[in-house]
């Protein structure tokens, strides 16, 4: 498929990833003076976001992001953002972390999916991006960060074709395919049916660039037109008003992509009776992969771009549940079904180190949990690895 | 026959198709365009369909009520690249003397005989052949039978023409066709309308681009068709006449012979994903992924020449962005269609 998907995937998952944990921070937001050493405060909150964008944003991760290439697994994808949602001093369970990556992978499916034209998932990408110099506004060289990312996107996006975009969209609806999970907002605002379908409307402003259905026109040899008819075309549609913009700054008209979420809105996700389609997926994913190598490579070149902070001296790390309560987390990780467990990459260290350099450069700056396995062939010792999780 | 209803207000109790029990797949399908190839084995009374899931396509026969009988599943042969190669397209290509399946995919094109139980023939894209800077995937898509040829389209544009035998794999590359600036998204064709019209095979391109060809012992190209910008998703060639599925949701129909224009029609709101004729009644089939699907009558005025359309059907499947769809008999009175994470074949048939 196109090997221009990875960027736009990347930052429009990071952009809603930034809307939730925004929310969930607001939400558990305790006035500075009032909180305990382990409660939220806005302070907190905007250092775990600046944090994130930082990382996010890192001038050589964005460089290897932006270079053509295939669509990795779901398994290499969710591992970064695990990596990335522990930017900072914020740590989440993996039933938080869970269902972080149902909402954001649910959310951008829906946007991806309703977006008019295939060009316009730009837009969409443009929206998040906005929207996440609005959550930093206040740090300049932060700001500028974002806005060179910007632009290098319209470097790389701008001059691509109609085809080329729909050949994007179809990528993209590709790494999408079977996920139903039932998301509450969406539920609420009908956007999503009960059985995790999408709402596609009939009505509404027709794509930019396309025509209201409903009229066929005849032509002779000269070119002439002879007879106009109407045909009853089904829908309600209208002509599209405007344009959205494709500048680093301007009115995008396009909705989708923006920050849904306020305090208030509540998020549960609920993953029972999804696991019906998900037969063929998990088989893909379960099965050893014999290009896993290549897979875990691709992790080290794009992470070795990624500097992850770790928290310094005697700061504790601050736990942020994506849950009410700790009870219904701890409840969550018991039934989640088994064919939804997105199972994380654990990159270890290796007896050839000068191989891996890269590798090793950043496990130094990961937690290590387990001891590492040595054996003959480090491929193998990498597939091992792979299986035990 | 139903009158058609293409004036006025529609009469909800007048239904001209009904829909009829669908076949369930083991694999949704997935979201490219022409994703389904049905093939109507009239002597055994059996209908064979064909879907493509993703790195697998799922081929259904299926009895006349929709019962499924047999199902097998390929998968797209591995090569060098990072994952497992995702499918593109599947056809079933019916020559004078035998009838083929053709996958293709990331990696190449595979050929079968039409059960999908041996295959016949492997094509395997050559890495050499992507741009230096690898800027674009490299994928075959594309495909149609011409007399005692196979046409494949290419990531590049190029048209591969494979020389059918009677029988046996000692199929043969004869022809490589460069005429398209943009990849290959479907080609269509027809016996010749001669003394009309020489021309049998039209393709096209994600640029929009359609190039009208003469199958002789070469190819010959005789018209190309402009498409400005917008890909060409879907094309069929009925009686001279090319129709042409749009990425915008317009249908168009031209003159093979000049690549004049002599039908627009405004039918979707969203991109245009399948065309089918019934070429005996002079039907068209479009579906889009604005969740419609319309059923057209194509005649050809004898005096001024000129073509004429006329709306027969408009069916909505709720909330499913269509990515196939098929007429499933040579009268077409009845068709199916495919959806993105649909799980089955929706099935539709008139009285």
């Amino acid at each position: 498929m196109s090997v221009r998907t990875l960027p736009l995937l990347f930052l429009n998952l990071g952009g809603e990833m930034l809307y939730i944990l925004d929310q969930r921070l607001r939400a558990q937001n305790i006035p500075g003076d009032k909180a305990r050493r382990d409660e939220w405060t806005e302070v907190d909150r905007k250092r775990v976001l600046h944090d994130i964008v930082l990382t996010m944003f890192n001038k050589s991760f964005i460089e290897e992001l932006l270079k053509p290439q295939e669509l990795y697994s779901k398994k290499a994808l969710r591992t970064i953002y695990d990596r990335l949602a522990h930017a900072s001093i914020m740590r989440l369970n993996q039933a938080s972390m869970d269902k972080l990556y149902d909402l954001m992978t649910m959310a951008l499916k829906y946007q991806v999916l309703l977006c008019p034209r295939p060009k316009d998932v730009l837009l969409v990408t443009y929206n998040h991006l906005d929207a996440i110099k609005g959550l930093i506004h206040d740090n300049p060289p932060l700001l500028h960060l974002v806005d060179e990312t910007f632009r290098q996107l319209i470097e790389v996006y701008g001059c691509l074709s109609a085809g080329e975009f729909q050949l994007i969209r179809q990528t993209l609806l590709t790494f999408f395919q079977d996920l139903h999970i039932r998301v509450s907002i969406f539920l609420k605002d009908k956007v999503q049916n009960s059985n995790g379908r999408f709402v596609l409307p009939v009505t509404g402003p027709v794509p930019w660039g396309t025509e209201v259905p409903g009229l066929i026109r005849m032509f002779n040899s000269k070119g002439e037109e002879v007879r106009r008819v109407k045909f009853p075309h089904g829908g309600n549609y209208v002509i599209a008003p405007k344009e959205g913009s494709f500048e680093v700054y301007g009115d995008r008209v396009l909705k989708l992509g923006t920050n849904m979420y306020s305090v208030n809105r509540p998020m549960e996700t609920h993953t029972s009776g999804t696991s019906k389609n998900l037969a063929s997926q998990t088989q893909q994913s379960i099965a050893p992969n014999p290009l896993a190598k290549e897979e875990l490579n691709f992790l080290a070149r794009l992470m070795g771009g990624m500097e992850i902070t770790k928290p310094s001296g005697s700061e504790p790390g601050f736990r942020l549940n994506l849950f009410t309560t700790d009870e219904e987390e701890e409840q969550a990780a018991l039934t989640r079904p088994e064919e939804l467990s997105h199972e994380v990459v654990n990159i270890q260290a290796t007896q050839d180190q000068q191989r891996n350099q890269e590798l090793a450069r950043i496990m130094g700056e990961f937690e290590v949990k387990d001891q590492p396995r040595w054996s003959a062939s480090k491929g193998d010792d990498l597939l091992a690895m792979m299986d035990e999780l | 026959m139903v009158a058609a209803d293409s004036e006025g207000p529609r009469d909800p109790g007048v239904r001209m198709f009904r829909r009829e029990r669908s076949i369930p797949l083991r694999g949704s399908a997935a979201a490219l365009g022409n994703n389904l190839c049905v093939l109507h084995l009239p002597v055994c009374n059996l209908t064979h369909f064909g879907v493509v899931h993703g790195p697998s396509a799922q081929l259904l026969s299926v009895a006349p009520e929709g019962v499924p009988l047999a199902q097998r599943q390929l998968h797209a042969k591995e090569g060098p690249g990072l994952s497992s190669p995702l499918i593109t397209q599947v056809h079933w290509c019916a020559l004078p003397f035998r009838v083929l399946l053709v996958l293709t995919s990331h990696r190449g094109i595979q050929m079968y005989e039409s059960d999908g139980s041996v295959m016949v023939y492997w094509h395997a894209l050559d890495s050499r052949d992507a741009s230096p800077d690898s800027t674009q995937a490299v994928f075959a898509r594309g495909i149609a039978s011409c007399g005692h040829f196979i046409c494949v389209g290419m990531w590049s544009g190029r048209v591969l023409v494979f020389d059918i035998p009677l029988k046996g794999p000692n199929i043969v590359l004869s022809e490589e066709l460069a005429a398209h600036p943009a990849s290959v998204t479907d080609i269509a064709s027809e016996p010749a309308q001669e003394p009309d019209c020489m021309a049998d095979v039209v393709t096209a391109d994600d640029s929009g681009l359609l190039c009208v060809w003469w199958s002789g012992p070469e190819f010959k190209l005789l018209t190309r068709i402009p498409g400005f910008g917008v890909p060409c998703n879907s094309v069929q060639l009925w009686k001279g006449i090319v129709a042409a599925g749009y990425g915008n949701g317009q249908v168009r129909l031209y003159e093979a012979s000049t690549g004049a224009l002599h039908v627009q029609i405004n039918a979707h709101a969203r991109a245009v994903c399948a065309l089918d004729l019934a070429p005996g009644v002079g039907k068209l089939l479009s579906a889009a992924e604005d969740t419609f699907v319309h059923i057209w009558k194509l005649s050809k005025s004898r005096e001024s020449g000129c073509t004429e359309v006329e709306h027969c059907h408009g069916e909505c499947v709720p909330d499913t962005q269509l990515c196939g769809a098929r007429f499933c008999d040579p009268s077409g009175s009845s068709f199916a269609v495919t959806g993105y994470d649909l799980t089955e074949i929706l099935r539709f048939s008139s009285e």
